[in-house]
């Protein structure tokens, strides 16, 4: 069964056909061709495959595509201009905070949902609020240094 | 990762018509979040034919909470939840526990409605098809042995972990229930029937790890509900081997009620040691004096008689035991010097 889905991806409206049985991570990738977001542990343990919807973080392995109908979904690939990379997106590049990278289009997602919602966080809330990623090569010391770096830039206005 | 099976979606607009859907297709299963339903389908645990998405039904997107009383839909998100000002103003318990759940990401996608009916587990029964099929199986599933109580005589001890239940229990809280009968409220407390019910049939009051709701064909839980009781403080916590995503060692609910220099009320419930969320019984008779010795030894020996928790991949069953038992010491102290 398939049902036609209506939603914003990456601020361009859309309209497809999708299967009821397929996960919104899979209608990215193969679908949409989108695969800027990661297949990781595939069981919701890990948060590679982080998305927003609706500016708020939600995990797309466990999240039904049809589901998204009337909502808006940005993934990693929305993030950065015109070849100008976005505030988390400079944070992760210049304070290191990827290593071999595989986890880290997910928590640059839940970084940008964090900085949508609370654009000063505190060390104690960026920890809280990438509590549902996993990086297996940072040690996460770089990471919030990273998002640090990335509320620091929002609010001088050198990146969005 | 494989396909999902083929199923049928329904997206219900109204609670009317998400309790028909659930009444007319008694072995589907409501989808809200997603996080444990959806996990447990790509891991072929579960193969519901048909899945209602309850998320857009408005009446059960709802929080009204104020000093009287709360009343949550089942489609609230454990975020809108945690976050809600009125919530965390007079029900810090329920705000707490909300907050305890899984990470942020999950919390945003995971319903209230999810987390008070949340699927029992054990190490044996959360895992993948291969796995279970190589130890051929179990209980819960489609096995006749339960492998984390091996003599347990066709009864399953999967444990029940949600964080809600015990928040709510301390409140003597209500759920709503739809079905195709009708609505009827019952306590919270009797929805829960995880006992270990040795060589005795499954009936409403009486199930198991496997049986451990005591919902009807096609019903659905649709709000949870309770009173505010003046004076009462109240407070949740758990433990974890990690503190984000991971499933609890022990979780613990206190509400207590201080007079004077004198202990007036304790309400103590439990999450992830039982088959069921545990409302500790007999802490009435615990009441009535001072935080002593004497009433932590009688909290103790509560907990010993009533908390059974399994092993787990990390911690032997006795240690989770002594876990809840010192979380609940701890809060009860701390609520009391409060």
């Amino acid at each position: 069964m398939a049902r036609i889905v209506k939603f914003v991806l990456n601020d361009r409206a859309r309209t497809d056909a999708v299967p009821n049985n397929i996960l919104l991570l899979d209608y990215l990738r193969e679908i949409v061709g989108l695969t800027g977001t990661k297949t990781g542990c595939d069981g919701g343990e890990c948060g590679a495959c982080t998305v927003l919807i609706d500016d708020k973080p939600v995990l797309s392995c466990l999240t039904l595509a049809a589901s998204v109908e009337g909502h808006r979904v940005d993934t990693v690939e929305s993030l950065g201009e015109g070849g100008h990379l976005s505030a988390v997106q400079r944070g992760f590049h210049e304070k290191l905070g990827a290593q071999c990278g595989y986890c880290t289009p997910g928590f640059i997602m839940a970084s940008a949902g964090l900085l949508r919602k609370n654009p000063n966080p505190t060390e104690a809330e960026i920890l809280e609020a990438l509590g549902s990623n996993i990086c297996r090569c940072t040690g996460y010391v770089k990471i919030i240094e990273a998002v640090q770096f990335a509320a620091g830039l929002r609010a001088q206005g050198i990146a969005p | 990762m494989d396909a999902l099976p083929e199923f049928e979606l329904l997206r219900p607009t109204t609670l009317d018509q998400a309790i028909k859907a659930r009444a007319a297709h008694p072995a589907s299963r409501p989808l809200g979040g997603g996080t444990d339903l959806v996990v447990n389908i790509r891991r072929g645990i579960v193969a519901p034919p048909v899945l209602i998405d309850v998320n857009n039904v408005a009446e059960l997107r709802a929080i009204r909470a104020d000093a009287k009383s709360i009343e949550v839909g089942a489609a609230v998100t454990l975020t809108e939840l945690a976050e809600h000002p009125d919530v965390l103003k007079f029900y810090p318990v329920v705000a707490q526990a909300a907050a305890h759940i899984a990470g942020p990401t999950h919390r945003n996608m995971g319903t209230v409605g999810g987390n008070i009916c949340l699927d029992t587990r054990c190490i044996f029964y959360n895992q993948s098809e291969w796995w279970r099929s190589a130890n051929d199986h179990c209980l819960k599933t489609t096995g006749t042995v339960c492998h984390v109580a091996p003599k347990s005589r066709g009864v399953c001890f999967a444990t029940f972990s949600g964080d809600l239940a015990p928040a709510f229990l301390t409140l003597n809280a209500e759920a709503d229930i739809a079905g195709p009968a009708g609505k009827r409220s019952v306590p919270l407390n009797s929805l829960y029937i995880g006992f270990s019910r040795q060589d005795q049939p499954v009936t409403e009051t009486l199930g198991d790890g496997k049986f451990y709701l005591a919902l009807r064909p096609g019903e659905l839980v649709t709000h949870v509900r309770a009173k505010n009781t003046t004076g009462l403080v109240s407070a949740y916590d758990k433990i974890r081997i990690r503190r984000s995503i991971e499933y609890p060692v022990a979780g613990v609910a206190v509400a207590l009620r201080r007079d004077g220099n004198k202990l007036a009320e304790l309400r103590v419930a439990f999450t992830g040691t039982n088959p069921r969320p545990v409302l500790l019984e007999g802490t009435a008779a615990l009441c009535g004096g001072e935080l002593n010795d004497h009433f932590f030894k009688g909290l103790d020996e509560l907990v010993r008689d009533q908390i059974m928790a399994m092993k787990t991949t990390f911690t032997p069953g006795h240690y989770r035991r002594r876990v809840a038992g010192v979380l609940a010491r701890r809060l009860v102290t701390k609520l009391f010097a409060a």
